[in-house]
């Protein structure tokens, strides 16, 4: 999908109507296109280029590349900063927003910041416990939940004024964003749970991986009984398991995954399991793409980013769609390049 | 005590009737508690309620009780402090993330809520964060003091806490 005005690199797009963001994901979602968004694993390091590096991995093949913040509880350049170096050539992020680190006051602060340069997406998530990364010794803030951040962030934006009432002269434009676990307990109650986040303002989810695509359509049943298909745009996680070792070791140490035990004997019985996991998953996209009210995937390949760009191209949910990259119109796969057939 | 805590999620129903009346009990007595001072109360009565619910609930004196609308788990037990429900990270087995010993203390509340009256969709409204003002203060004297406080500044005090207590 092309935009008419777009883009130069920093410069916003303007607002559609009806839009709340100038950002080309909410663009793409209120176009009815299936969406694709990714990954990308801040570095351990205060080089510009590594993070530039980690994104052109994903060019022509993600609308929206997300930033995580701290995630696992591990530290990493901060979420904002890699997001204000990505809108600076034009990349489109989601700032991830964890409430674990950081208190009210400096998440609005942040959400003014991250605005201010250029991000037009934000996640809000509760995040990992401290327990499960690098620093346990560290102190937990979670002085607001997920849901509370969301009232937060869209009070900013549509009331023009912080928490305390103190009112702000420019609101941030943005499109919001939150995550859902399906496959974890109590499963009666996860589609209520995103009824929540959308009152609050929630405008897309990003859901944690789906290995159970049995859960995930019993939970978008629910969904579509609660009345939210429409009022929220809904991308289903998804990621190649590289072995069943590693997807054993995942499900037993990181939070909230869930994997049957049927995939996993699929990757242990498999002559060359990456291989086998990256076809697992390019099925998964597909079977998820028919599920009614799924807009879009959100591909988490945490240290085999690289594997992206062939699991979204062999799934053909892009339909020939290119997604914007800094330098899409020489590229030859765009149909107004110089290259094209 | 967690076996007292979860024997309360198990009782969720009758608890919850029971601080109805309570309730009712208190908010009788709001000319007499304004006759000998709230701020006087505080302290004797906080001590009572953090006891009481302290037993009963492993209560945390967030100050702004939501046990009616989380099926008698107290949220502030969650490490997390979720007052929203569960997070993501609940464990197959329906354990804390942070606690694996721990029953997670929102599967609990759906657990609880199912067994109140209206239990699930009081737990479907959204709670705002607590204010950390309010921590160590009596709860009961709060919902007493809001609920029959005038219009205009009740509703400016039940904004400024965010959300109904118990």
């Amino acid at each position: 999908m092309k935009f008419d005005d777009e883009p130069a690199p920093g410069q916003p797009l303007p607002i559609l109507p009806g839009h709340s963001s100038p950002g080309r994901l909410e663009r793409v979602l209120r176009a009815g296109s299936f969406a694709v968004t990714t990954e990308l694993a801040p570095p351990d390091s205060a080089d510009p280029e590594e993070v530039y590096a980690r994104a052109r991995v994903f060019d022509g093949y993600a609308d929206a590349i997300n930033a995580t913040d701290g995630s696992g509880a591990n530290c990493h350049m901060s979420s904002v900063a890699v997001c204000a170096l990505l809108t600076r050539i034009g990349y489109a992020p989601v700032m991830q927003i964890s409430c674990r680190d950081k208190n009210r006051i400096a998440i609005q602060g942040d959400i003014l910041g991250g605005a201010a340069m250029g991000v037009c997406n934000m996640l809000c998530l509760t995040g990992d416990g401290v327990q499960a990364g690098d620093h346990p010794q560290a102190k937990p803030v979670f002085d607001l939940d997920c849901v509370s951040l969301l009232t937060i962030a869209r009070t900013l934006r549509d009331e023009s004024h912080f928490q305390s009432g103190r009112k702000i002269t420019s609101p941030p434009h943005v499109f919001l964003g939150a995550a859902e676990n399906p496959s974890a307990l109590p499963h009666d109650w996860r589609a209520r749970r995103l009824a929540k986040k959308v009152a609050a303002g929630a405008q897309f989810i990003q859901t944690q991986y789906c290995y159970d695509l049995a859960l995930l359509r019993t939970f978008m049943r629910h969904v579509e009984d609660l009345g939210l298909i429409g009022k929220v745009f809904i991308l289903a996680g998804v990621g190649p398991l590289r072995s069943a070792k590693t997807a054993d070791w995942m499900r037993r140490n990181v939070p909230g995954m869930h994997i049957p035990d049927a995939l996993i004997d699929r990757l242990a019985g498999a002559k060359d399991p990456a291989r086998e996991g990256r076809d697992l998953c390019v099925e998964q996209i597909q079977a998820i793409r028919e599920i009614p009210g799924i807009s879009g995937v959100h591909v988490m390949a945490y240290r085999q980013e690289e594997t992206v760009a062939e699991i979204i191209d062999r799934s053909g949910v892009l339909a020939g769609r290119v997604p914007w990259f800094p330098g899409r119109e020489q590229d030859p796969r765009d149909p107004r390049s110089p290259g094209a057939a | 005590m967690y076996s007292v805590r979860q024997w309360s999620v198990r009782h969720a129903r009758g608890l919850n009737a029971f601080y109805r009346g309570f309730e009712a009990v208190l908010l009788r007595c709001h000319r007499l508690f304004e006759r000998i001072g709230y701020e006087r109360l505080e302290r004797p009565v906080a001590f009572v309620e953090r006891n009481v619910k302290g037993l009963l609930f492993d209560c945390q004196m967030c100050g702004q009780c939501a046990l009616s609308s989380t099926g008698m788990s107290c949220p502030m037990n969650c490490p997390k402090t979720l007052r929203n429900g569960p997070c993501g990270g609940v464990r197959a087995n329906g354990h804390c993330e942070v606690k694996p010993e721990m029953k997670c203390v929102w599967v609990e509340a759906f657990r609880g809520s199912r067994r109140i009256e209206g239990g699930i969709d009081a737990m479907s409204e959204v709670q705002f964060a607590v204010d950390q003002r309010l921590k160590g203060r009596s709860s009961w004297l709060r919902v007493v003091r809001e609920k029959t406080e005038k219009p205009p500044a009740a509703a400016k005090a039940a904004a400024s806490a965010g959300g109904a207590g118990r």
